[in-house]
């Protein structure tokens, strides 16, 4: 398989006050590809997917550096208009956290910022539903308030909402983590069907979702970066022994 | 067992406590509304004071009260609440801002006759606007602004960071976030607190005796730099000058019950706002 790299990250370092969160990380991201990123709980993965649309900007006290780089600009430079990188790395959370509004009002959001044609938004609001798989259970109710949806609902349009504003990157924190078997599943289905289109970036804690949705992995630990290759290779050769010892279970 | 008995022995006290509570917020309603209610009537709404304040209404200074309490939330409101905004989402996490914040909280706890000898020094004497409605409200408006900061802080902290998370994962900017997301998701807290200051604003006596208060107008008050008549101002004249004082005490209890009304009528308002809102934005 030939890759283009869509992200390249060099000699990443980062800081809360002094507590150094991520090593010296080195890796790419494939265009149109899934990149998982596993690791135990603690061990920065939140921390380093945040990196690629500026997230940690909003948390006091950190420090960043070396560089990413996304279409041959370094995003990791501080006077990067961060609205517009955001606007092409889009981010789906852990949670999902619709807006306290109304189904079209929550797609809409993004759009609206930019744009004040009506038929365009209306437009894209359907179009992004339909490609979050939302569309045919939501086409009667979108007035209604997305809070009233069911929490694998409520994630698929989080991500309808981000597919809107027509990203080439999205992120996505641990996006099955408050879901039950049936919802996730639906993700990963999505997943799938979105990296088409997008490139996608994905933390989770599930193993078992790594290796049926990522076409490459890489494996965190405290900090540092152990280990990344094709998923396939990594889950059944590992070749650092931590890799190994994590994906069989022995810590974690 | 031990412990069951101190449990029992722990509710029953706090129960008793209640009950105090209860027993005081009781008589004070009914001294008031007792004494006061047998002046109530369309007339004593309706007119102007006569016969040296013995007769007649007090319709002016429910006029004025109404007028003063609206014009110190027409300045406070939208002004703490920038500062409140101000402070928790855009200032700077530093020293310098938290020196404000706490200079703000101690601000909520000098005495209100302070505020009235500063606003008869700023507003009356040196902006020049007289012992006038404008004056008041603006003193006032001091008075209840740290509440209405502290209030709106509280709020805005209130609010889910995933809000905000999500905002600006959607490519909007702060301005854009606070307009389009955190302040619509704070403001029932914020009405919370502008209620409370309602009530407070509209029973303050002291700041407005030497900025806006007279004990007697003939009419209403035609401009902002004409004096008021306030209730509480009028119930403290009522009892401490003229020269009738019975019957000035009786029409004093009527004050009392109008502006007991009136403050409670003002708070259900904007508590159905609230909920209103609150539906909204759950
Ligand atoms: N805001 C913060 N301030 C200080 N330290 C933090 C902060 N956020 C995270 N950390 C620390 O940085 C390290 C990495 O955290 P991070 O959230 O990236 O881990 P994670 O791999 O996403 O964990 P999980 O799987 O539990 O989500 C942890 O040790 C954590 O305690
Ligand atoms: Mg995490």
């Amino acid at each position: 398989m030939d890759n283009i790299a869509a992200m390249r990250v060099e000699n990443v370092n980062f800081f809360y006050g002094k507590k150094q969160a991520l090593r010296n990380i080195n890796m790419e991201i494939y265009k149109n590809q899934v990149t998982a990123i596993i690791g135990p709980s603690g061990c920065g993965k939140s921390t380093f997917i945040r990196l690629f649309n500026r997230m940690n900007d909003l948390v006091p006290n950190t420090k960043v550096e070396g560089k990413i780089y996304l279409d041959n600009k370094d995003i990791l430079y501080p006077k990067v208009n961060v609205v517009k990188l955001r606007r092409k790395v889009g981010m789906v959370f852990q949670k999902p956290n619709p807006f306290p509004k109304s189904i079209f009002q929550n797609v809409s959001y993004g759009l609206e910022i930019k744009s004040k044609n009506k038929d365009f938004i209306k437009e894209q609001v359907v179009k992004s539903l339909k490609r979050a798989a939302l569309w045919e259970e939501v086409k009667d109710r979108l007035y209604d308030n997305a809070l009233g949806l069911s929490g694998g609902q409520q994630q698929r349009l989080c991500i309808a909402r981000c597919l809107a504003v027509e990203p080439d990157v999205l992120l996505f924190d641990e996006p099955c983590a408050s879901l039950d078997p049936h919802s996730t599943r639906r993700i990963e289905e999505l997943i799938q069907e979105l990296k088409e289109y997008y490139t996608i970036v994905i933390v989770t804690h599930n193993l078992q979702q790594a290796s049926r949705v990522a076409d490459y992995t890489a494996f965190l630990y405290l900090g540092e970066l152990i280990e990344f290759g094709e998923t396939g290779r990594l889950f059944t050769v590992p070749e650092d022994k931590r890799t190994e010892q994590y994906i069989t279970g022995k810590f974690g | 067992m031990k412990s069951e008995i101190t449990q029992k022995l722990g509710f029953t006290l706090l129960f008793f406590c209640i009950l105090i509570m209860l027993f005081f917020l009781g008589v004070l309603v009914y001294f008031v509304a007792s004494k006061g209610f047998s002046v109530l009537s369309w007339n004593f709404l309706t007119d102007i004071p006569r016969e040296g304040m013995t007769a007649g209404g007090i319709a002016p200074a429910i006029v004025g009260t109404l007028y003063l309490t609206l014009g110190s939330i027409i300045f406070s409101l939208p002004l703490g609440v920038a500062c409140a905004i101000y402070l928790c989402e855009y200032g700077p996490k530093s020293y310098v801002v938290n020196i404000i914040r706490i200079s703000i909280n101690n601000l909520a706890g000098v005495p209100s006759v302070v505020f009235g000898l500063f606003g008869l020094a700023v507003f009356v004497k040196f902006f020049g606007f007289g012992v006038s409605m404008l004056s008041g409200s603006l003193t006032l408006g001091m008075l209840v602004l740290p509440q209405i900061i502290s209030a709106s802080q509280e709020a805005l902290l209130a609010v889910p960071q995933s809000y905000r998370e999500a905002s600006f994962a959607l490519g909007a900017t702060p301005w854009q976030t606070i307009k389009k997301t955190t302040l619509p998701a704070a403001l029932p807290g914020i009405l919370t607190g502008t209620i409370l200051s309602i009530g407070r604003v509209a029973g303050e006596t002291a700041p407005i005796i030497f900025t806006a208060a007279t004990f007697y107008m003939r009419g209403f008050p035609d401009s902002v730099f004409s004096e008021v008549m306030a209730l509480p101002y009028h119930i403290y004249a009522l009892m401490t000058e003229g020269t009738h004082p019975e019957q000035q005490t009786q029409i004093a209890y009527g004050c009392a019950l109008i502006l007991l009304l009136l403050v409670l009528s003002v708070s259900a308002i904007a508590i159905i706002i609230r909920q209103k809102q609150r539906k909204h934005y759950g």
